[in-house]
């Protein structure tokens, strides 16, 4: 009897493991560092006192932050949604012969580092950069516009690493919907544009709901791009945690702002959750 | 051998580029070179790279600053360690001090075992966290040839012993595009740096030493004993508004200023001369008024191997290879002038001192730094955020 009670728990033991050991348990190290004490030497020192909890909670800076955060993180969400879904739909419903090449070409530049990506920006955008340079040439401007170094840059730089994303999760969505839903919408009276908005866009919702929470969580965790393209006043919360981290070599706090991070995004996700159940997510991939 | 990030790669690279030294084509190659390269090494079998690398008791690792200064190292002196000891160089790179605790802190003792450390500041809180090591001066006989002043400054944070071996100096002034900033303007130094007229077109250091350093001189009080705090932040936050980046690497620095994103930034004295070399009009101050100099020395890390990082340094400090590495990153070595013959090219380099005394260099006063390193950064690092 105690054999069978432990199969499943057997049969579990890798995936229980793998979670543990991955998942759980540095984050329950980061928890307990967040107690420690930091010297003036900048030495850590195992304790349980919740100083650096009361100086963040103190802090109005570090609300302010997160707020920042999560305000770039949702315009580049929008942003994402209106030039992916098009896009995506284009990739799902187009009569070519090539989408797997263009599905493949839309993935290429993940072959290059994330780092060199976001850098590219800098020859793209900067004051001799390509966009400049063009506007100049063709006498539309007579001096260069600041295009980088400020929010602009860095939600450019933050679509550009998201929307491959968000394009790949509705297009998955909407290649899975049964196209006789459509025909039959149309042979009922409605217009092309009805048998969109009633039946093809419901129908995507799941697929655009995983683009998007995908797409938030990553550019409110993303902490490359802000340092790289971000100008004297881009204010993101991975960057103060990284700040604190290295800079300050103040790791407790580091980590109470790393678990904060992780309370604060996991409440996103809940909150979306109660809104759009996940499951329905999960299940427009197992079309 | 080597490790290098991503980021390093590509500066490098671009560098590279940017200098003339490599044509479209050898471009196109390196890259398919690189990208198999990370293939094959990268992920879990680079995990087993780096453990087998590990195991091998002939190896030394050295880590330094990154692009011209990391090259001026591999392309003079750690091959020719190698051929000369049989003891191999694992080479990596850090972008700041602080990013290179932080490894070292995560690290088991003995995985780091030598690196460039800048200014005695650093110097010092690499002691007092207790992550240096002291060296065995005997084993070294080269110690000989270099710069008293430069052993003392070391010596004197360090209760007489030596964590480190003095290995080249250099200075932070004021680089300025001449094209835009005549020689006359930049006379007025520090205070050029809060000038509306060049508002959106001033880079700085993202260096809280630095930027407090500065905000002191205009405010009127001695960089390393400010009494109002808060006027030396109110100045800092001014400037900020004029100010289109805060730039973090050497090369970052190269980048922003040869594409003439900045035309005026505080900079370093060899990232200045790599400029100039490759023909760009900068110029550069680096009086009391726009800076202040700091040593670097090699610096041995708790756990390491003792015996072969000695051998490492004073190798370094070999006249000969001190003075091409010199050459190659662009900062003057701490030989002494009187007992070693330098090269004209040595003694053409920005913050080169023909005396050897440093007469008149100000240099860090590392307790100072030490003592407000805390408040200073913590208060930097919500300026720089726009706070």
């Amino acid at each position: 009897m105690s054999r069978v009670l432990a199969r499943p728990y057997l049969l579990l033991s890798p995936a229980i493991l793998s979670l543990s050991l991955l998942m759980v348990a540095p984050v329950v190290f980061v928890l307990i560092y967040s107690f420690w004490l930091r010297t003036a030497e900048g030495l850590d020192v195992p304790a349980f006192q919740f100083g650096n909890w009361v100086n963040f909670f103190n802090d109005y800076f570090y609300w302010m932050a997160l707020g920042s955060t999560f305000k770039t993180a949702f315009i580049t969400t929008i942003i994402c949604i209106i030039l992916g879904y098009p896009t995506a739909y284009f990739l799902a419903r187009a009569q070519i012969r090539n989408r797997g090449l263009l599905l493949f070409l839309m993935f290429l530049p993940f072959w290059v580092s994330y780092i060199i990506r976001t850098m590219s920006w800098i020859n793209v955008l900067g004051k001799n950069g390509f966009v400049n340079a063009v506007l100049m040439g063709s006498g539309l401007i007579d001096e260069p516009m600041k295009l980088l170094y400020n929010d602009f840059s860095v939600i450019m730089g933050l679509v550009y690493f998201m929307l491959p994303y968000m394009i790949i999760n509705v297009y998955v969505s909407l290649d899975g919907i049964d196209r006789n839903l459509e025909s039959a919408a149309r042979v009922l009276g409605c217009t092309p544009w009805q048998s969109f908005w009633e039946v093809t866009l419901p129908l995507s919702l799941p697929g655009l709901g995983a683009g998007s929470l995908l797409c938030f969580v990553l550019a409110a965790g993303s902490y490359v791009t802000p340092r790289l393209l971000g100008g004297t006043d881009t204010l993101f919360f991975p960057d103060l945690i990284y700040e604190a981290i290295i800079s300050q070599l103040d790791w407790p706090f580091g980590a109470v702002l790393s678990i904060v991070m992780l309370v604060a995004l996991g409440l996103v996700i809940a909150v979306y959750n109660r809104f759009m159940n996940l499951s329905d997510v999960y299940r427009s991939f197992a079309r | 051998m080597k490790k290098l990030t991503d980021q390093k790669r590509y500066e490098r690279l671009l560098a590279a580029v940017q200098s003339g030294d490599i044509d479209r084509r050898s471009l196109l190659r390196i890259i398919g070179a690189t990208a198999a390269a990370v293939g094959v090494t990268g992920g879990p079998m680079g995990l087993l790279t780096r453990k087998a690398m590990a195991a091998g008791v002939e190896s030394i690792r050295f880590d330094g600053w990154g692009g011209i200064v990391s090259e001026a190292f591999h392309n003079n002196a750690f091959p020719q360690f190698t051929e000369k000891t049989g003891t191999k160089v694992v080479e990596g790179e850090f972008g700041d001090t602080d990013e290179f605790i932080s490894l070292v802190k995560a690290s088991q003792p003995g995985e780091y075992n030598v690196f460039l450390v800048s200014g005695v500041y650093d110097y010092f809180r690499f002691i007092k966290m207790g992550l240096a090591d002291f060296v065995n001066e005997a084993n070294i006989p080269n110690l000989d040839k270099l710069l008293p002043a430069t052993l003392a400054a070391f010596r004197n944070e360090s209760e007489g012993k030596l964590a480190a071996v003095p290995f080249d100096y250099g200075t932070t002034g004021i680089a300025y595009n001449r094209k835009y900033i005549s020689d006359e303007e930049a006379q007025a130094g520090h205070k050029l740096l809060w000038d509306e007229k060049y508002k959106g077109k001033i880079g700085l250091y993202d260096g809280f030493q630095t930027r407090a350093w500065m905000s002191s001189l205009y405010t009127g009080q001695d960089p390393q004993g400010a009494t109002d705090t808060a006027a030396m932040w109110d100045a800092t936050r001014k400037q900020r508004d004029l100010v289109l980046k805060y730039w973090g690497s050497g090369q970052e620095f190269i980048d922003l200023m040869s594409k003439e994103e900045i035309i005026l930034s505080d900079g370093w004295s060899g990232r200045v001369a790599f400029l100039q070399q490759n023909g760009h009009d900068i110029g550069f101050i680096d009086t009391a008024q726009a800076g202040f100099a700091w040593i670097e020395g090699l610096m041995v890390l708790k756990g390491s191997p003792m015996e072969a990082a000695e051998q490492l340094i004073n190798f370094c400090i070999e006249p000969a290879v001190a003075i091409a590495i010199a050459e190659g990153q662009n900062y003057p070595p701490s030989l002494d002038p009187t007992k070693v013959e330098l090269t004209d090219k040595v003694k053409k380099l920005p913050g080169f001192d023909p005396t050897g005394k440093f007469d008149n260099y100000i240099w860090e006063k590392a307790s100072y730094w030490f003592d407000n390193q805390d408040a200073y950064k913590k208060e930097w690092d919500r300026i720089s955020k726009g706070a």
